[in-house]
């Protein structure tokens, strides 16, 4: 399916928001100016009523979406990933998760997708950050199709919840009827030899480069873990059983995102190898897309190079 | 409103913050200086103006109340155990193990705090989404919000009266509690706010001035919020005693978060009882 037209998730997300505004008058979205970006715009257009601006005032916007949870209301937090889990970060454990409030913060230009942007917007720390809180959900979609099914599923599932999409196109995975539950991995294709352990954007380079490896005689399981927190334990386990060696896959920093997530596993199992391909603690540039996954090590021959050494 | 006189409010709040007092004593932890600069606002909403439920805490018609400085619950939950939200006996859980009244509100632990509250500066705009709540499903509850004066040092606070003045939030009230002190010395000294009811006028609210101790001020200024609909935030700038009540308390940057000794307990307790009017 990847020879389908990229698109970014972003879209994905004003698409499905729009319908769920429809269908249900409390859900709301509250943006803080940067909704054209973030693809607000057929709410705001269809469901004026239900949509809320605070300008540009972050730290404002997590409080107010906190406030209206309290009565009721299913409100969506909408800004760049750096701003939603970072500016916002105090507000969103203090009157979000602390309280557990039915609030969701989805965020356009996660990892390095808004590559011309240059490292100010680029979010290389929201997941880590996010997931260490407790009550929060952390999620990040693999394509449009998946982004559409995960903001439906976090729509219609109580708790915070973090969703993270792609400023830039991505190649689509999923067709439109495939099925998504929080907190469960979606295998991709089973093998024996290796796992590779994907999400958001990565999880097409993760397929690639199992077709590769495939071609050399190396058989490649592939897991989208679009949930990292909840993270599917048994999903990891089965890799550590099955193939005894996992690579994992992330456009975030390979400190505390899904790299981190899965050793923290495999470290309590107390058997299996796991390397991480992921943004090498360091920060980026304006840049093409691809040349800064590549200045990362995040590239379908990276990932094969490690497979055949591991 | 309930039907209750000046004077028996004004007992009321010297009852208040005997209970604050006895409180943090016996927790030997605690906020007693703006607790007691709050005392008499909050008596007043809690035993004059708000309508909420004991046996239905989150009643969805219900007023609300945030208070944004969070450290001074213990005159909440003095409010909220007199109202019968809970048992009176257990003030003398205040940061106890296993508590409902946790060193900062928990909504989830106590019944009738309408938000967690804790860290300066979020409460606003807390307060903001739930005015707006009641503006979007047309219900008639009105939202209080208690902030220090050292609190509105934080940005936040601004950012969100400008979402209450664009949002029309007349259903909005913030009490802004003057009482010039806040931890590391005079508000004057810290970081001079200069005049918040002009701030606050900046910001498209109603602005009203008063004294923060004077019960009939208070009540009236409550009236006055509750009968206006004219599509504009309202902000009470009180001047405020820090302590008030107890005579080495009042106005001492000293008595922001320390516990009384017994000696100054008994003092204390002997002081507020001979304020009771007969």
């Amino acid at each position: 399916m990847s020879e389908l037209k990229k698109i970014a998730t972003r879209e994905g997300f004003g698409e499905e928001i729009a319908a769920l505004g429809h269908e249900n008058p409390d859900i709301l979205v509250v943006d803080v100016d940067i909704g054209k970006s973030c693809k607000t715009g057929k709410f705001r257009a269809e469901l004026p009523e239900q949509y809320i601006n605070v300008g540009i005032a972050e730290q404002n916007g997590a409080g107010v979406a906190a406030g209206l949870a309290t009565c009721g209301k299913i409100p969506f937090v909408v800004t760049y990933a750096v701003f939603g889990s970072l500016r916002m970060a105090e507000m969103i454990r203090q009157e979000v998760c602390y309280p557990d409030l039915n609030v969701k913060l989805a965020c356009s230009h996660g990892g390095v997708t808004p590559a011309n942007d240059g490292a100010s917007h680029q979010c290389i720390e929201d997941m880590g950050v996010l997931r260490t809180f407790p009550n929060m959900t952390v999620i990040m979609p693999a394509d449009y199709n998946a982004a559409k099914k995960l903001v439906r599923e976090a729509a219609n599932t109580y708790g915070p919840m973090y969703l993270r999409f792609t400023r830039d196109a991505v190649a689509q995975v999923y067709g439109p009827d495939e099925q998504f539950t929080i907190g469960k991995a979606k295998q991709l294709r089973d093998g024996k030899d290796v796992s590779i352990i994907a999400n958001g954007d990565t999880v097409i380079l993760a397929i690639e480069a199992a077709e590769t490896l495939a071609a050399k005689g190396i058989s490649a399981r592939v897991l989208d873990m679009h949930t990292i927190k909840p993270l599917d334990v048994e999903a990891v386990a089965a890799c550590v059983n099955d193939t005894g060696r996992i690579i994992t896959v992330e456009d975030h920093n390979i400190l505390n995102g899904l790299g981190s997530a899965v050793c923290e596993v495999v470290a309590e199992m107390g058997k299996g190898i796991v390397k991480r391909v992921g943004i090498q603690d360091q920060f980026g540039q304006s840049a093409p897309y691809e040349r800064l996954l590549a200045m990362n090590g995040i590239t379908v021959e990276n990932i094969v190079s490690i497979a055949e050494t591991l | 409103m309930k039907d209750i006189s000046i004077k028996e409010l004004e007992n009321t709040a010297t009852r208040m913050r005997m209970k604050v007092v006895d409180m943090i004593y016996k927790a030997q932890s605690g906020h007693p200086g703006g607790s007691l600069s709050a005392a008499d606002f909050m008596t007043a909403c809690y035993f004059y103006d708000m309508n909420v439920d004991p046996a239905n805490p989150r009643w969805p018609d219900r007023d609300r109340m945030v208070l944004s400085k969070g450290h001074v619950c213990p005159i909440q939950y003095a409010c909220l155990a007199t109202r019968g939200f809970f048992p009176e006996e257990e003030l003398d859980t205040l940061r106890k193990e296993g508590s409902k009244l946790q060193g900062h509100p928990s909504m989830n632990k106590c019944p009738g705090i309408d938000i967690s509250t804790g860290s300066l500066g979020q409460g606003l705009a807390c307060g903001v989404g739930m005015a707006l709540a009641g503006k979007l499903d047309k219900k008639d509850y009105r939202v209080y919000v208690v902030v220090g004066d050292g609190e509105a040092q934080e940005g936040e606070i601004w950012e969100a009266a400008n979402t209450a003045h664009k949002y029309a939030l007349d259903n909005l009230v913030v009490f802004v509690d003057v009482n010039g002190l806040q931890l590391d010395g005079t508000t004057d000294q810290v970081m001079p706010n200069g005049d918040l009811g002009e701030k606050f006028k900046a910001f498209g609210f109603d602005v009203t001035y008063l004294d923060g101790h004077d019960m009939a001020a208070i009540v009236k200024a409550l009236d006055d919020c509750r009968a206006s609909r004219n599509g504009r935030p309202k902000a009470l700038i009180a001047k405020t005693v820090k302590g008030k009540g107890v005579s080495y308390m009042e106005d001492q940057v000293g008595w922001h978060g320390v516990a009384p000794n017994k000696e100054q307990y008994e003092q204390a307790m002997a002081e507020l009882r001979a304020q009771l009017k007969a």
